[in-house]
């Protein structure tokens, strides 16, 4: 597609990229608060709609939103599915010892509404945001130092833990090793991946060890040092955070009037 | 003159087997020092031994000095004394380039932006200070077994401990390391099996065998044979057949 080169690089969006990586950590968690204490039906799907469109807005694109949300939805087909039944209440439909009620059906359209709001509102805010800078913006709201240091290592770390279970699985693979799928894995399966598994955390172990000696050996004493640069606030982030609170305060008052 | 680090008839075990029996050893300023022996022969224990990662059951360490046996004796060597661990990823746990290089100096106690800024210098002499900001666990095998000495050099430290620095370098890169090494005013001791790479760096050996430490030599035969090479189709050079 020649036309669209000239214009590639620029992504529009309402200016997310332009916020400092502390106001948007701030933002997501005044947010997630926000909506965590929101009970109406009405208001938090509302809330899940415009965080939704924030989403779209901000994000990496549709297609890579709809894949992150994946792994969401599944759990809440399970909590679908489940909360109806275990929540007692007037009878909806079903029959003894199985009957979904009213308020079950309503608690789980609930959960449902407010743990997509919070999803949408995360992927929009921190979605964009290297790892690295979450853990400094962090660092310099004066988050638990222990706490950043283990996001930070977990970021470094998971990625070798991957490569070298995937090392593993191929060097099984290349020595013929198939798993049967059957309903019931054969043993022979089942050992194999026992053996892996153990390989895996023995590894992650020894290896936590000499990252830990590495460190000890440049004159680490349990302090990580300060973060990188802290830029000021600018006024994009006073914009942001005057309409955060705005919206907040408006959902707050239309479940007040409800 | 007294070495600046040195094993006393040290006796470590690992696992339950005893890896160095006895073994002594000096590495004094201004050496380079090729630490060869077979595979499971207990180069790399006798490395770690030497900066408090393993301690002796019998025999002395004695590094800049004076005796040391406590972690906070070792403390002091480490700031003086750094070891490169065989696996870069093991050492590399920043999540950039520059942040890396320059965690050793924040640990030192310099201020924020001097370590940046000697780390950045660092980088630059190593001719490194293009991967600054590149994310660590991005960079090529040969790019972190660099970055990694460069984290080392920016303690400006007394001694170097390397343990198989020219693993999964390419010519290249190998060469570039080579180079670098022949700069440094640091003392080294070299653990490696590149034979080429010892031969032209160190300037005494020691073979370790059965736990103990021995005089060695690394030098090199004239031998005319052929030779086997590699490059690309495009080469400079001619073949004396066609």
């Amino acid at each position: 597609m020649p036309a669209a080169l000239g214009a590639a690089p620029v992504r529009v969006s309402f200016g997310i990229a332009a916020l400092d990586p502390r106001t948007r950590l701030l933002g997501a968690f005044a947010g997630v608060l926000a909506v965590a204490l929101l009970s109406s039906l009405w208001v938090l799907a509302a809330a899940a709609l415009g965080t939704f469109a924030l989403a779209l807005a901000a994000g990496p694109g549709t297609a890579a939103l709809m894949r992150r949300l994946v792994h969401l939805e599944g759990f809440m087909l399970v909590l679908l599915a489940l909360l109806p039944f275990t929540v007692p209440g007037t009878p909806l439909f079903g029959a003894p010892p199985f009957v979904a009620s009213a308020e079950g059906f309503a608690r789980a359209v609930q959960i449902l509404l407010k743990v997509n709001a919070c999803g949408f509102l995360v992927f929009a805010l921190l979605g964009g945001l290297e790892p690295v800078r979450i853990g400094a913006a962090a660092l310099a709201l004066k988050a638990p130092e222990r706490l950043v240091q283990l996001f930070l290592l977990v970021v470094r770390y998971g990625g070798v833990l991957r490569a070298e279970a995937a090392r593993l699985q191929e060097a099984m693979r290349a020595r013929a090793f198939a798993p049967r799928a059957s309903l019931t894995w054969s043993l022979h399966t089942w050992r194999t991946y026992g053996h892996m598994l153990g390989m895996v955390l023995v590894r992650a172990l020894e290896r936590a060890e000499r990252v830990s000696e590495a460190m000890r050996c440049r004159g680490f004493s349990g302090r990580l040092p300060a973060s990188a640069e802290r830029p000021a606030l600018g006024a994009a982030d006073l914009a942001f955070a005057l309409l955060l609170a705005a919206a907040i305060l408006a959902a707050f008052a239309a479940e007040h009037l409800a | 003159m007294s070495a600046l680090l040195a094993l006393d008839g040290v006796t470590v075990a690992r696992g339950g087997r005893t890896v160095l029996a006895g073994a002594d050893l000096q590495l004094h300023a201004g050496e380079r020092l090729a630490l060869v022996g077979p595979n499971g022969a207990g180069k790399t224990t006798l490395l770690r031994t030497l900066v408090g990662l393993e301690r002796p059951s019998a025999g002395r360490v004695v590094a800049f000095g004076a005796e040391r046996r406590t972690e906070v004796d070792f403390g002091t060597v480490r700031a003086r004394a750094q070891l490169m661990f065989q696996d870069p990823d093991d050492q590399l746990f920043c999540p950039t380039v520059i942040d890396d290089v320059a965690f050793g100096p924040l640990n030192l106690g310099r201020k924020r932006d001097e370590a940046f800024a000697a780390a950045r210098a660092v980088l630059e002499r190593l001719g490194l200070v293009h991967l600054a900001d590149r994310v660590t666990h991005r960079l090529s095998g040969g790019e972190k077994r660099l970055v990694c000495l460069a984290a080392l050099i920016a303690m400006a430290p007394d001694a170097l401990l390397l343990d198989e620095p020219t693993n999964d370098l390419d010519e290249e890169n190998r060469a570039r390391m080579i180079d670098i090494l022949l700069r440094l005013d640091a003392a080294l001791l070299l653990v490696s099996h590149d034979r080429d790479f010892l031969e032209r760096i160190a300037t005494r050996a020691v073979l370790l065998r059965e736990g103990t430490v021995r005089p060695a030599l690394v030098h090199r035969h004239v031998v005319t044979q052929e030779e086997i090479h590699i490059h690309g189709l495009d080469a400079s050079h001619r073949h004396a057949e066609g």
